[in-house]
């Protein structure tokens, strides 16, 4: 069974989404999806700065088995990439709500944050998925 | 055989470096019987099986209907003058059956397939040395002095020195209800558990051929990069598929199977569009990463003039890729530069 951490908001497309101390969120897949998509190779992040909608596609993770989209779970702007990962794909296998987060955003407005899963509500809809 | 049992790069890497093993019991096993089955075989096979002269030898051909489109991919292992052993793919089995035995019937070769039979492939630089401690003392001494492309046999075992890896290895032919017992032997001895997605990108690497994906019964060995596994001579022989492979040779081969590097970050994969510059459009027949090169490979089949250079549609983006010949990957050693 993956794990999911109560602190964080879940998209159905199985992004991740941490509230930072100065209000912008940091954005993951869950520990769910790269279990599914096996032993990664390839991870493109998005730009600093650029402009994104909500469930709009922002990076590509590839695994040996396929590629995959990452959509943005709000709309806002990129702040900072997680680099690191071009280099070391596996760190998003080995810690994907950690050192495998692909990118820091500031959200236009709280709004969309609400409307996403909370961890129980995430836990139940693996369950309806599976 | 379930994709992976855990980590599919890292069960690779266990083959390359060590040792691991396959269950490949899907794969059939077909014994052919008779006086008259070597004439059989030199008339079904584009390769010929009079190259097999010492007992236990192995060969590997494709089996062509009579446009000259590829049936099947397999081994052939000659064991007696009357006994010759094939290995086929799984999802060919049926079809190849059923050609074998309307064939067979005027040769008056009975086609058994051994349904009671499993198979492991053991592969890797280390995997005959583990794997040796598990089998019977008398199998395994006649296993070791088994040169490349041969097997032994031993009752109902049979070990040959063959795989789809491109490292050393065995492939163990054994009773099905003794197969659960030898896999667990070999666990223990330190073989390593693979699945069929570390057996892609191992058979990719070592730059052999998918039958259903890099062919099929659309495509010829000339065009397929298996020219090599097609024996013209004797003349006379005159193998099914013959007539339509001289025909295509003499018109000229229109496409070949080329390996691709790719030389930027993504992973090529099946299916996706090849564009080469100023002489048209081909397409992946097999793409993966590599875990031995930490880049993209992949087999296509692309228009006779391509040089050396081209281009790959991966979502939508062109991405340059060279051409190169495999294997891509032997021994554990990279074949090609990066």
């Amino acid at each position: 069974m993956s794990e999911i951490p109560s602190d964080l908001k879940f998209t159905k497309s199985h992004e991740w989404v941490r509230v930072e101390d100065d209000g912008s969120l940091t954005v993951g897949v869950t520990d769910h999806a790269q279990e599914a998509l096996g032993d990664l190779v390839f991870v493109e992040v998005p730009e600093v700065g650029a402009t994104l909608k909500a469930g709009e596609a922002c990076a590509v993770v590839e695994s040996v088995k396929a590629a995959s989209d990452v959509y943005s779970p709000v709309s806002g702007e990129v702040q900072e990439a997680n680099e690191a990962l071009a280099e070391q794909p596996e760190r998003l296998n080995e810690d994907a709500y950690g050192e495998g987060w692909i990118m820091r955003i500031q959200a236009e407005s709280d709004a969309e944050l609400e409307g996403l899963m909370d961890a129980e509500a995430y836990g139940a809809f693996l369950e309806q998925e599976s | 055989m379930p994709l992976h049992y855990g980590s599919q790069i890292e069960e690779h890497h266990a083959v390359r470096r060590d040792a691991g093993m396959f269950d490949v019991s899907h794969m059939a096993v077909l014994d052919l019987k008779g006086e008259s089955v070597r004439p059989f075989l030199r008339r079904l096979f584009a390769n010929d099986v009079a190259k097999l002269k010492i007992a236990g030898k192995a060969l590997y051909t494709c089996m062509l209907n009579d446009d000259g489109g590829i049936l099947d991919d397999l081994i052939v292992y000659f064991l007696t003058e009357e006994h010759f052993r094939l290995v086929v793919n799984a999802g060919t089995t049926a079809k190849d059956v059923e050609w074998i035995s309307a064939g067979a019937r005027d040769f008056g070769v009975k086609v058994r397939e051994r349904e009671d039979l499993a198979m492991i492939a053991v592969q890797g630089p280390n995997a005959r040395r583990k794997a040796a401690v598990a089998l019977d003392s008398e199998l395994s001494e006649q296993a070791a002095e088994l040169s490349p492309f041969s097997a032994t046999q031993w009752g109902d075992y049979f070990v040959a020195r063959t795989g789809y890896t491109g490292e050393d290895g065995w492939e163990v032919i054994l009773p099905k209800q003794r197969a659960a017992e030898i896999w667990d032997r070999f666990l223990d001895l330190g073989i390593d558990a693979c699945g069929l997605g570390a057996r892609d990108t191992l058979r990719l690497e070592a730059g052999m051929n998918l039958y259903g994906s890099d062919m099929d019964e659309s495509t010829t060995p000339l065009e397929s990069a298996l020219s090599w596994t097609v024996s013209w001579e004797p003349e006379d022989r005159r193998f099914t598929g013959r007539d339509a492979l001289e025909a295509q040779r003499s018109e000229g081969v229109q496409r070949k199977l080329v390996g691709l590097l790719l030389e930027g970050r993504g992973v090529m994969r099946a299916h996706q569009r090849v564009v080469v510059d100023g002489i048209g459009d081909g397409e992946i027949t097999s793409g993966t990463y590599s875990p031995s090169l930490a880049r993209s490979i992949a087999l296509a089949r692309v228009p006779a003039a391509t040089g050396s250079r081209c281009e790959v549609d991966i979502r939508g983006r062109l991405q340059g890729a060279r051409v190169v010949k495999p294997p891509f990957v032997r021994n554990g050693q990279p074949c090609i530069d990066l």
